[in-house]
């Protein structure tokens, strides 16, 4: 057990509070987001590609800072920029998925089009993943694509896609050899969301916003050379995006930084004039909860020990996501009970929502509710943890649907 | 950084637990039980052959001057076979007791002979503690007196160091003159309660410490991780044995681990328990060397492993069905243990009550 930094990663520490302390002040307001970054946000990301703080691994031909892939040191950026409560830059799925994807398996042009813009929040990238008819059954992707006269023409739906009403481009899964099996007639293709024929109709959600869209397609064109990797391999590079998904390790520093507020609300927030910190059952609530945040977090310093030694965490990390989604939901059930009654006032549109706590309290609440269900939602979790974590059997396949109505 | 056991750590799980499983059958651990003592000659000198006895103790009074994560390994282990083994009280909290609040010579007579076996010490807090029942002590001119209920590890102990109010203590030999000594068989048969009493009986001051209240805490603390380490090993032994039992019972036609109504509760108690690991490691290691943490992760680790220890009880009981409700399977005692090891040296409540304290959040901080 050694809890300290070796002398490299206390350099970076230090490095990055004196950032923190010359720079803090020009820093956009932390969490938000969900919506296209301001111009604020956009001199943030740009002042921080600078020191290397995000795109750090990135090739510098590319806009990156051209360093080697290390676990421990993108553990202590993030852990430095939640405890300096600073913007820790842009986290979308064009940087989160698709760089590392182009980076991977992308045309040198690809890269050089696309990585630089997309890093430093000019280019806005939606992912075009889930249809109405299936969720979590992703290669069973039913949009299809045709090879017309050197152009691509795409006809299909695409559901719960997140900033479509906003994003420039979007990464596609479509069926392109529709004649092939399942996995292996799916492409991945990269096009403009102002592409004729393209039409992104917002999806409101239960918190107000319209956090999501459907985008519907009729005859979209899609030039030939916007393919990544090749026809029928759309299936490997959508795998390629998911082995790429960002390790949650930034997850317990949002953790903190939360509980953090909820200690100065809990100060702040008073019935009867006495803060209801000093009222038992409020009081012991957020103990319960600084308990489970302290425990987390351990297991968090666990899991990126055992990544940087390649260690496979197996259970340990299943449990992440379903442990995680469940206690940032009793976090914000905390704070809306704190703010009680007075926080009732909701108003999610207009140039003050985001500042108001209330409301950025209310959605976080709802949003959390939505997390547990999105990317795998709670009740899927628990089976991976169930099957893959503790060994015990799958539940007995389903009758298809052929098999219930087909037989006649 | 590195957040994990070391090598040797694990080395020393692994014999222990093998050790355990080796001495420790079911048939043996009711036997020990049935005697409502909490000790058993064989285990107490086969922990004493594996080094459990100078775990902590440094190393010029003939131990291994090891820390409380050391301790935290060994209590998982021992809360995974159900011990009945005097751990946490005569062999952390007692030598920790000497370490911090005995001067250099009480030291040297009594931590060799702790180390080496020849003496079993339980420890006993006149409050402090936060448990229920009754405590008073009073010591004056090599003389205490008063009453301590609801000690663990005194069921074959020989001498006792009792914390007094203003966190000195006192070290009583229990075969004096005064001294009364009432074992209850708990709800935990394979661990008593005592309660001893003791009417101006001979007694040796350990007023050392420059800050006695100080110096109580630490013992108290590291005794809820150990006692918080020791529930994780309890809770991980339902839930392996659950997991294991929803593989093999057949209902309906089907193995009942594939009803998702049986692998939920499990997926559930595993989320919940396996931070708790992680929790105790850290806990522990702060008792050993970050002081500004040290108080405030050891009642959380008691408070918290507690109450997902006692939700995994009930849950992995309830995956056993009615065979989970009986004797025959003796996965009560775990239950039990859970249970015991919530309620001494405060209960979550209070703890987590001592952790607002601490942070001044409470009105009388």
């Amino acid at each position: 057990m050694d809890l300290s930094l070796s002398e490299h990663y206390q350099a970076l520490q230090a490095e990055i509070r004196d950032f923190a302390r010359v720079h803090g002040d020009k820093s956009p307001k932390v969490g938000g987001g969900r919506k296209r970054p301001d111009q604020k946000t956009l001199d943030w990301q740009k002042r921080l590609l600078e020191h290397g703080y995000v795109g750090r691994t990135i090739p510098t031909e590319y806009g990156g800072a051209g360093k080697q892939p290390d676990i421990m040191e993108a553990a202590v950026i993030a852990n430095e920029f939640a405890r300096a409560n600073i913007y820790a830059g842009l986290t979308n799925q064009g940087i989160s998925m698709l760089v590392p994807t182009l980076l991977e398996v992308g045309t040198d042009e690809q890269k050089r089009n696309y990585i630089g813009p997309t890093i430093r929040g000019d280019i806005i990238w939606c992912q075009g993943y889930s249809e109405p008819g299936n969720g979590s059954d992703l290669a069973n992707a039913q949009t299809k694509a045709e090879l017309k006269d050197g152009n691509w023409i795409v006809n299909g739906q695409k559901i719960w896609t997140s900033s479509a009403h906003y994003a420039d481009m979007m990464f596609l899964l479509c069926r392109t050899e529709p004649e092939k099996s399942k996995h292996e007639g799916l492409s991945y293709l990269l096009l403009s969301m102002k592409s004729p024929g393209l039409e992104a109709r917002p999806l409101k959600t239960m918190t107000g916003r319209n956090e999501f869209n459907e985008v519907f397609f009729t005859d979209v064109k899609v030039p030939e050379t916007q393919i990544v990797l090749g026809r029928g391999k759309g299936w490997h590079v959508a795998n390629v995006t998911l082995k790429h998904e960002r390790l949650m390790i930034g997850d317990a520093g949002k953790m903190t930084a939360r509980l953090e507020q909820l200690i100065h609300l809990l100060g702040t927030a008073t019935i009867d004039d006495v803060p209801l910190i000093r009222v038992a059952e409020f009081r012991d609530r957020l103990l319960r909860l600084q308990g489970e945040v302290i425990a987390w977090k351990a297991h968090n310093l666990r899991l990126l020990t055992e990544a940087a030694q390649g260690i496979d965490s197996g259970v340990k990390r299943m449990i992440v996501k379903y442990g995680g989604t469940m206690l940032g939901f009793r976090l914000s059930s905390l704070a809306v009970d704190a703010l009680g009654a007075a926080g009732l006032p909701y108003e999610t549109i207009g140039e003050d929502a985001e500042a108001d706590d209330a409301t950025t309290w209310n959605i976080d609440y709802m949003y959390d509710v939505g997390l547990m269900i999105g990317g795998g939602s709670n009740n899927i979790q628990k089976n991976i943890i169930g099957e893959r974590g503790l060994d015990l059997p799958r539940e007995p396949k389903a009758q298809t649907a052929a098999a219930i109505g087909g037989r006649g | 950084m590195e957040f994990g056991l070391s090598l040797e750590q694990r080395q020393f799980d692994d014999s222990l637990r093998a050790f355990l499983k080796d001495r420790l059958p079911m048939d043996r651990l009711r036997a020990i039980a049935e005697t409502a003592v909490g000790f058993d000659d064989e285990l107490w000198n086969g922990a004493l052959e594996l080094g459990l006895h100078g775990l902590i103790v440094p190393e010029r009074f003939g131990g291994a001057g090891l820390g409380i994560l050391d301790a935290v390994v060994a209590a998982e282990a021992l809360g995974y076979a159900a011990a009945p083994l005097p751990f946490a009280g005569s062999l952390i909290m007692a030598p920790l007791a000497f370490m911090n609040s005995a001067t250099e010579a009480q030291q040297n007579e009594w931590l060799p002979q702790i180390a080496g076996g020849e003496v079993r010490f339980a420890v006993a807090f006149a409050g402090l503690a936060g448990q229920t029942g009754s405590a008073s002590a009073r010591y004056e001119n090599g003389r205490l007196t008063g009453r301590v209920a609801a000690v663990m590890d005194a069921g074959a102990a020989s001498h006792v160091v009792v914390y007094l109010a203003d966190g000195n203590a006192a070290v009583v030999d229990l075969e004096a003159a005064g001294v009364g000594k009432t074992l209850h068989r708990s709800l935990d048969r394979t661990r008593p309660t005592a309660d001893l009493s003791f009417d101006n009986a001979p007694a040796e001051l350990l007023d050392a410490a420059n800050a006695p209240l100080d110096a109580a805490r630490r013992v108290l603390d590291a005794g809820r991780v150990v006692l918080a380490a020791d529930t994780l090993g309890a809770a991980q032994t339902m839930l392996d044995r659950a997991v294991a039992f929803a593989k093999e019972r057949v209902q309906f036609g089907r193995i009942i681990g594939s009803f998702q109504g049986v692998k939920y509760p499990l997926a559930d108690c595993v989320t919940a328990l396996e931070p708790c690991r992680a929790m105790v490691w850290y806990a522990g290691h702060a008792q050993d060397g970050m002081p500004d943490e040290a108080r405030l992760t050891a009642c959380h680790a008691k408070a918290h492993v507690s109450d997902v220890g006692r939700d995994v009880a009930r849950m992995t009981t309830e995956t056993h069905g009615g065979m989970g409700f009986t004797d025959l399977l003796g996965l009560h005692f775990w239950f039990k243990r859970i249970g015991f090891n919530r309620q001494l040296l405060g209960g979550p409540e209070r703890c987590r009550e001592e952790a607002a304290q601490l942070q001044g959040w409470t009105l009388h901080a």
